[in-house]
């Protein structure tokens, strides 16, 4: 019954966040709507018993990848009135297709072929039951290879990010060490020989 | 019927975050960053899906693609927004309709 009480005060408030940041006018209100519906997220799955990828969507989403998108909403200089043009223009077109894409998830989703087999709620997890040790367990067993494989994916983002925003401005000036260090006297020191002045 | 969770519960909570973000995608076409904004929303409900899955089968691998989707995600989000900034750079503006040298 509680349980039944979360899920809808928490599904209600997803999708009323979520709505807000596809309709609101200011991209940094719609980056902070977007961290509340991922609060909101991580709370319905902290309900379906994914512990771990509840506190995880927690901190990697909203801790860094939230905290990146308001970081370059705020520093690019961006015309909002320029950005929302269309915006009224689109929204039946936008609307026509959503309703679409949902009558057609929401006739396979409540059909009965689909999920009657599926329906009853499992019994619930015993109390020294760990998900996170449950999920390493077969993290580092059978999907050893995959992880590897998303630990380089991280390792090209981190490298990807980085080379594409590095530039070497031409007017500011700096300090090469190496150039520094080979100089010779020869190479700045010039000893003009000039005949002394009459008094 | 209404009172008890079922699996439908959360896939018709994870189709209708599609549905937004679909429209989200449609309706702010001149946005880059909505639109960046929008496809996170995407994968949030398919993560949603995935979960519920998990929960209902009683089957971990759901929760391990939950995870491997997080750190995809998480990558994309970063070279896309690195890839904002470089474009603002060299164009001074972010918006779709000045790129178009590709466009014929």
């Amino acid at each position: 019954m509680i349980e039944t009480i979360i899920f809808y005060v928490f599904a209600v408030s997803t999708v009323i966040t979520a709505t807000a940041v596809v309709t609101v006018r200011n991209p940094v209100h719609a980056a902070l709507f977007l961290v509340l519906t991922f609060f909101t997220s991580a709370i319905i799955w902290l309900s379906l018993e994914a512990e771990f990828l509840a506190i995880s969507l927690v901190l990697v989403y909203v801790g860094a990848v939230m905290v990146l998108f308001i970081f370059v909403v705020m520093m690019l200089d961006i015309n909002v009135a320029r950005m929302r043009e269309g915006f009224v223009r689109y929204l039946p077109l936008g609307l026509l297709v959503a309703a679409i894409m949902l009558g057609l998830m929401l006739s396979v989703v409540t059909s009965e072929v689909f999920v009657l087999d599926l329906a009853s709620e499992p019994a619930p997890k015993p109390a020294d039951y760990s998900n996170t040790k449950a999920l390493g367990g077969v993290l580092y067993t059978e999907y050893v290879f995959a992880f590897e494989i998303a630990a380089v994916i991280l390792l090209v983002a981190i490298i990807a990010a980085i080379s594409l925003t590095m530039r070497k401005r031409s007017q500011t000036k700096y300090q090469n060490p190496s150039e520094q260090m080979k100089v010779r006297k020869a190479d700045r020191l010039r000893i003009v020989k000039m005949p002394t002045e009459e008094k | 019927m209404m009172m008890t969770l079922t699996l439908s519960h959360y896939l018709i909570l994870a189709a209708v975050l599609f549905s937004i973000s679909i429209a989200g995608i449609v309706i702010n076409r001149k946005n880059i960053i909505i639109l960046l904004m929008s496809i996170e929303l995407m994968l949030l409900s398919v993560n949603l899906n995935f979960i519920a899955f998990s929960h209902y089968l009683n089957d971990l691998a759901g929760q391990v693609f939950v995870f491997f989707i997080l750190t995809v995600a998480a990558a994309e989000a970063a070279i896309g927004l690195a890839i904002l900034v470089v474009l603002f750079r060299n164009k001074r503006s972010i918006n779709v309709e000045d790129i178009k040298e590709l466009k014929w």
